[in-house]
């Protein structure tokens, strides 16, 4: 079954805090991996694949630089569910 | 069906030892040391930022009128010292590069002569950062298949003549350097299995930026590398992962069994990653050469192992598991018993 949108932000939440350390509070919709969240290009690559890995997408290498906000990301991953 | 004639006569062939082993190994880093600070006169960047992104606080440039041959001779000398052979010993020197400057000839004969290997058999290898380890593989089979008793190793790059100063993604990584190792005959296995391939559809994510032909018919400037750092980041560390440990299991060796993990420096991020999905246990020391070295592609596993050796951070006759990835995409692993 597909995951609501929350559930994807709150497993993507704990990806980002596993690799950042950053608080799961902190990610919200309309922050910025690079600008808010202070996530590098190789960061973000590990929580992508991470993500791939939790909830079972694919998020090839040309997507990851679409994704700039962490609405993106939980968008991408919600229509990519099957 | 294609009938064999009678009379035909059956072909000698050659045979080869049982086994081979890294007998030498040698490097040459240039005197030059270039810090970060020097790196950011050209790029808008930091020193704190390319330590945090890289690993890297110096990497070494060889002299404007250094060349390929020349650091290549220099660690094959050096090589062959630590190796207790003289230079009429090598049938064969194999040279991984991606900087010689001569579209031909090789970097190879050349080097031979100059070191007095005269006569040798002597070509080069183009698999970027994973020609020394695909070196390896064929030096191997060429002492067990008796083509070769003792072969000459070389990685070397001078890729600050391919680097471009003003690019914020790869100014940075490069340096310069040689690593070289010898090959031959053994009575025990010193080298193991290699595992290895390509993923060609992948070639523009480490390419030269332009071929030679464009440069030529074209208002471009001069082909420096560039790299797609996230992407080469993924496959480097979830690809790659599996065949290091694929290249463990087909030496019938554990993680733990291991004295050194010695990847290609190619960036301090793919290394901690891939020691992590390795799942590599803590006593294994691992080799982080790039941090005062940087990415010298071909030359880094054997310049990273001989800084191992030396420093005794690995021991000499212990097991190494070691791992080239580069453009192409091309990959090689295997293990090996160090010298």
């Amino acid at each position: 079954m597909a995951l609501t949108e929350q559930a994807i932000l709150e497993g993507l939440a704990e990806i980002v805090n596993e690799e950042t350390g950053l608080d799961t509070a902190s990610v919200q919709y309309d922050k910025s991996f690079t600008d808010d969240l202070d996530i590098d290009s190789l960061s973000m690559m590990t929580i992508v694949v991470n993500a791939e890995e939790k909830f079972g997408v694919r998020i090839p290498d040309d997507e990851v630089k679409n994704l700039k906000t962490v609405r993106d990301a939980v968008g991408f991953i919600a229509g990519a569910q099957v | 069906m294609t009938t064999i004639p009678q009379q035909r006569r059956t072909l000698s062939t050659t045979t080869g030892a049982a086994h081979s082993r890294i007998w030498g190994v040698g490097g040459y880093r240039p005197e030059r040391v270039v810090t970060n600070d020097e790196i950011c006169e050209h790029i808008d960047s930091s020193d704190q930022w390319i330590r945090e992104r890289s690993g890297i606080i110096t990497r070494r440039y060889a002299a404007p009128d250094e060349t390929v041959v020349d650091m290549a001779s220099a660690a094959a000398n050096e090589a062959l010292r630590s190796a207790g052979l003289t230079a009429s010993q090598i049938s064969t020197v194999i040279l991984a590069t991606v900087t010689h400057p001569y579209q031909t000839p090789g970097a190879a004969p050349i080097v031979a002569e100059r070191i007095g290997a005269t006569a040798a058999v002597a070509f080069d290898i183009s698999a970027a950062c994973a020609g020394y380890c695909h070196a390896i593989a064929l030096a191997n089979d060429m002492v067990r298949g008796g083509s070769a008793e003792f072969v000459l190793v070389i990685g070397v790059e001078k890729l600050s003549d391919f680097t471009d100063k003003t690019d914020r993604g790869s100014a940075f990584i490069f340096g310069d350097g040689a690593g070289a190792s010898i090959v031959g005959p053994s009575d025990f296995p010193g080298i193991g299995p290699t595992v290895w391939g390509s993923d060609g559809s992948k070639w523009k994510t480490i390419s030269q930026r332009n071929s030679w032909i464009e440069v030529r018919d074209g208002d471009i400037s001069w082909p420096a590398i560039t790299m797609e750092g996230p992407a080469v980041f993924r496959w480097a560390v979830w690809d790659m992962a599996p065949i290091a440990q694929a290249a463990l299991d087909q030496a019938g060796i554990k993680a733990e069994d291991l004295d050194a993990f010695i990847p290609h420096q190619a960036n301090m991020r793919i290394i901690d990653a891939l020691v992590k999905q390795l799942k590599l246990p803590e006593h294994v020391p691992v080799a982080r050469d790039i941090a005062e070295t940087g990415n010298t592609s071909a030359a880094s596993i054997p310049l990273a192992t001989q800084r191992m050796l030396d420093s005794g951070e690995a021991p000499h006759g212990g097991l190494a598991l070691q791992i080239g990835f580069g453009a192409g995409l091309v990959y090689a692993a295997q293990v090996v018993v160090l010298p």
